[in-house]
């Protein structure tokens, strides 16, 4: 548990970027801090590892006072993660994430293979260790600065933009990587975004800052979507809350049809006969894994790749509310299809029904 | 040319106290000393002044200033303000050697200062982050980072001492510089010409091995990738 | 005071000979630099040794080329023309450098928009790429002037009279206040070339004065 009691830090121009920000974050859960630019969410993020040192109040991790250990020793014990990854360019990654172990005097042989087998756990195949950060893409730089930090293998992360650097579609994996190691490591984390989208889908907790350092709400993103405090954090938030809110609603008892289908290669007589008059039917391959959307009326000679439609997204069961009615949406039938963990289709679930769930969910407006 | 040739050939110019051999071993002491002692000076105050950021204006306004400075006048100058009060053996190669070392200061300065002020913010921010003392942050990541700069730095000044050192023959020094300044005097251009190639080559010949040491001694992560034909190739396309 | 006072006709003729000795060599190394940048910026693999090659010819010490060039040029031992040369020689290593990284930091659109609108790559030079450069290739070309000033005063070794042999004169008459004299007509004339360059780089670049500064 890290508590910030009454924590301010004022420029000696007399500027204040952190004003009396009281604020716990549990052990073992990710706390993000998002606001606009100037809202001291950095600020907050180096002053619980004493980068920056506060003007008053108070951060105790654990209970224990931070201002009562000395700086290095208190780092050397939280990870550390900035955007662009921050590696030492004139070491191999390898080396990069041996950093810490070895400044806490590990044998090498020890940090050696810790770093390796962390490379792994990052996503990094293991001939990446000995390249220098020079012969790395922005991604994968940012997967070491993560190995770096979890070398020693700290209770607490502090990571600070970690994956703004990078383009949208490498920032999604590396999301949803954090997201897989975090179930995995259940690191206390502080995380520090200037993305609402990022704050909701990788916080436990979210802290929305306002410039200035004052908190303006601290809840979990489905109530921060469902009820946000005033108009600066609805502003934040930003549009389709509603939508974004029905994200975090899980949905268990959505009724689910049969679906006829045919397999990649079958007749176009098989497919019309299947359809049995309907506009589209879905085509699943070897393994029943849903492939796409076919026209019937349409096909001349097999069902072919070709000949797919691969507008609609798949909704997992038991996934979310907002999967759901996605899948049901984006399909041109207007069936949204449902997957099992296997990705081995399940059924379809109509719009209209997933409505009435979510009218007769509680747990979308708590 | 062929002047040349018969002053390098003689095997009695290439002996004796005032041979070749000699004075190659005079050139490489004068220069060698005075860039030990500038790095000694430089290259301390240049990591310091990159590490605390304190007296930048003063670095670029002497590098700048420096280079206005008349190096030949300057030698006169020292030897002949300096020189009466060491006399001796001192009275000439002190005032050089001083004058040289001022000369070596202000590139090796710049380099080392220059150098840390280039490394990436971003990786010192992390340095310290993962709770490495301001003297590791310094030792562990700034000066290796920094080293190519403090190379080019250093490779300015040796070129810099080797010419000067060259002059260092008209106020009655050793070094190679002796058979110009003396082949001038007894008018053997061959000679002077026979000096001169082998202050080049000497010149050239130091630039090569420190640019060896430099190559063995920066990281290779340092080395910009496009001039890293067969690293390149083993870069595969992934999309993290 | 008295000795600068006294030699003032003496200083004027010296400090015109340096100038001209430094000067000439600035115009000929930038009028040879300039075609050799482009083509080190142009065709990329020209470049290593272009820069290196000409780096190599930087490293020869100063007195040393002076006694050399004799040997290239076929000119006599005290002939001024050996000094140019060499000059030109440092001036252009110096530049070639300068101006390929000149060049190079033309923004890539600035280019491809001139070329899109016609613009044909002889024109597209001189009236998009080099005005672009101006900024980098004077700031090579300061360096250059300024040390070329030094450099020249060396030449006084052999002979070859300009504001250094007023270093020679003054060393062998045990005398220092010509030296001092020398020393700061020397420091003068590098920094008024230096200015000289700057104002002219400014005056062909009125778009980085104005507006948002660079």
């Amino acid at each position: 548990m890290i508590n910030l009691l009454g924590v301010t830090k004022v420029y000696p121009g007399g500027t204040t970027a952190v004003g009396d920000l009281t604020l716990a974050m549990p052990t073992g859960q990710t706390t993000v801090l998002v606001g606009p630019s100037g809202c001291g969410k950095t600020t907050t993020l180096r002053m619980i590892n004493r980068m920056i040192e506060p003007t008053g109040g108070r951060i105790e991790i654990d209970g224990v006072n931070t201002a009562d250990l000395e700086p290095g020793e208190l780092r050397r014990g939280i990870g550390y993660v900035i955007q662009g990854g921050g590696l030492f360019p004139h070491r191999t990654v390898l080396d990069n994430i041996m950093t810490v172990p070895l400044l806490l005097g590990w044998d090498r042989r020890r940090a050696k293979s810790v770093a390796t087998e962390l490379m792994e756990r990052v996503g990094l195949t293991a001939s990446l260790a000995r390249r220098y950060p020079n012969e790395l893409s922005g991604g994968q730089q940012q997967r070491v600065g993560v190995a770096r930090a979890l070398a020693a293998d700290p209770p607490v992360m502090l990571m600070d933009e970690p994956f703004s650097a990078v383009d949208p579609v490498v920032r999604e994996q590396l999301q949803d990587e954090f997201l897989r190691l975090q179930a995995e490591l259940g690191k206390t984390i502080v995380f520090v975004t200037h993305d609402i989208d990022e704050a909701i889908k990788l916080g436990d907790q979210v802290a929305v800052l306002r410039v200035g350092g004052a908190l303006a709400q601290l809840a979990a993103p489905a109530e921060l979507l469902a009820d946000p405090a005033d108009d600066f954090v609805a502003d934040f938030l930003g549009h389709d809350r509603g939508y974004r809110g029905l994200g975090f609603a899980a949905a268990p008892a959505l009724p689910i049809s049969a679906e006829p289908v045919v397999a990649l290669g079958a007749s176009a007589e098989d497919a019309r006969r299947v359809a049995a008059g309907a506009s589209w039917l879905l085509v699943v391959d070897d393994a029943s894994a849903p492939v796409g959307w076919v026209r019937p009326s349409a096909l001349s000679g097999r069902v072919e790749p070709s000949d797919l439609h691969r507008g609609g997204t798949l909704a997992r069961l038991g996934g979310t509310l907002r999967a759901a009615l996605d899948a049901a949406l984006s399909a041109p039938s207007r069936r949204g299809v449902l997957v099992d963990d296997d990705g081995r289709l399940v059924g379809t679930v109509r719009a209209a029904d997933v409505l009435a769930e979510i009218e007769r969910e509680p747990g979308v407006r708590p | 040319m062929s002047l040349i040739w018969a002053w390098l050939a003689d095997p009695a110019n290439w002996t004796g106290s005032d041979g070749i051999l000699v004075r190659t071993v005079e050139h490489l002491g004068y220069a060698g000393l005075t860039l030990l002692l500038s790095a000694l000076i430089g290259i301390p105050l240049g990591l310091w002044i990159g590490h605390t950021g304190r007296g930048r204006l003063v670095v670029v306004n002497l590098v700048n200033g420096m280079r206005s400075v008349p190096t030949l006048g300057l030698l006169f100058v020292a030897v002949l303000v300096l020189g009466p009060r060491l006399g001796g053996d001192l009275a000439f190669l002190a005032p050089a050697i001083i004058v040289l070392v001022i000369l070596a200061i202000p590139p090796i300065l710049a380099g080392a200062y220059a150098g840390v002020d280039s490394v990436d913010p971003a990786a010192r921010d992390a340095a310290r982050g993962m709770g490495m003392r301001p003297f590791d942050v310094l030792i562990r990541v700034e000066v290796p980072c920094a080293l190519p700069l403090i190379f080019s730095g250093l490779r300015s000044a040796a070129l810099q001492v080797i010419a000067t050192a060259t002059l260092a023959a008209s106020v009655s020094l050793g070094g190679l510089g002796r058979f110009l300044i003396d082949g001038q005097a007894y008018r053997d251009y061959g000679q002077m010409a026979g000096g001169a190639l082998l202050v080049a080559v000497l010149a050239v010949l130091v630039d090569l091995v420190f640019a060896a040491v430099q190559r063995a001694a920066v990281s290779p992560g340092l080395v910009p990738t496009t001039s890293r034909r067969s690293i390149r190739k083993r870069l595969v396309p992934d999309p993290a | 005071m008295t000795w600068f006072l006294g030699h003032l006709p003496q200083l004027g003729s010296l400090l015109l000979t340096h100038a001209v000795l430094a000067v000439i060599p600035l115009l000929v190394g930038l009028a040879v630099a300039l075609p050799l940048g482009w083509l080190a910026q142009r065709y990329r693999w020209l470049r290593a040794p272009l820069v290196a090659g000409t780096g190599l010819l930087y490293t020869i010490p100063s007195l040393a080329l002076f006694v050399l060039m004799p040997l290239v040029l076929g000119t006599g031992i005290l002939d001024p023309i050996n000094v140019v040369i060499a000059l030109s020689v440092y001036t252009v290593a110096l530049l070639v450098r300068t101006v390929a990284d000149g060049l190079a930091a033309v923004p890539d659109e600035v280019v491809q928009a001139a070329t899109a609108m016609g613009v044909g790559p002889a024109r597209r030079f001189f009236t998009v790429e080099l005005p672009l450069a101006v900024p980098v290739i004077a700031a090579g070309l300061r360096v250059a002037a300024v040390s070329n000033v030094s450099v020249v005063s060396v030449a006084a070794l052999l002979g070859i009279a300009q504001l250094g042999s007023l270093f020679t004169d003054g060393f062998a008459r045990d005398f220092v206040d010509p030296i001092l004299v020398g020393i700061v007509a020397c420091m003068v004339l590098a920094l008024t070339l230096d200015v000289v360059i700057l104002s002219l780089s400014r005056v062909l670049t009125p778009w980085t004065r104005r507006g948002r500064t660079a």
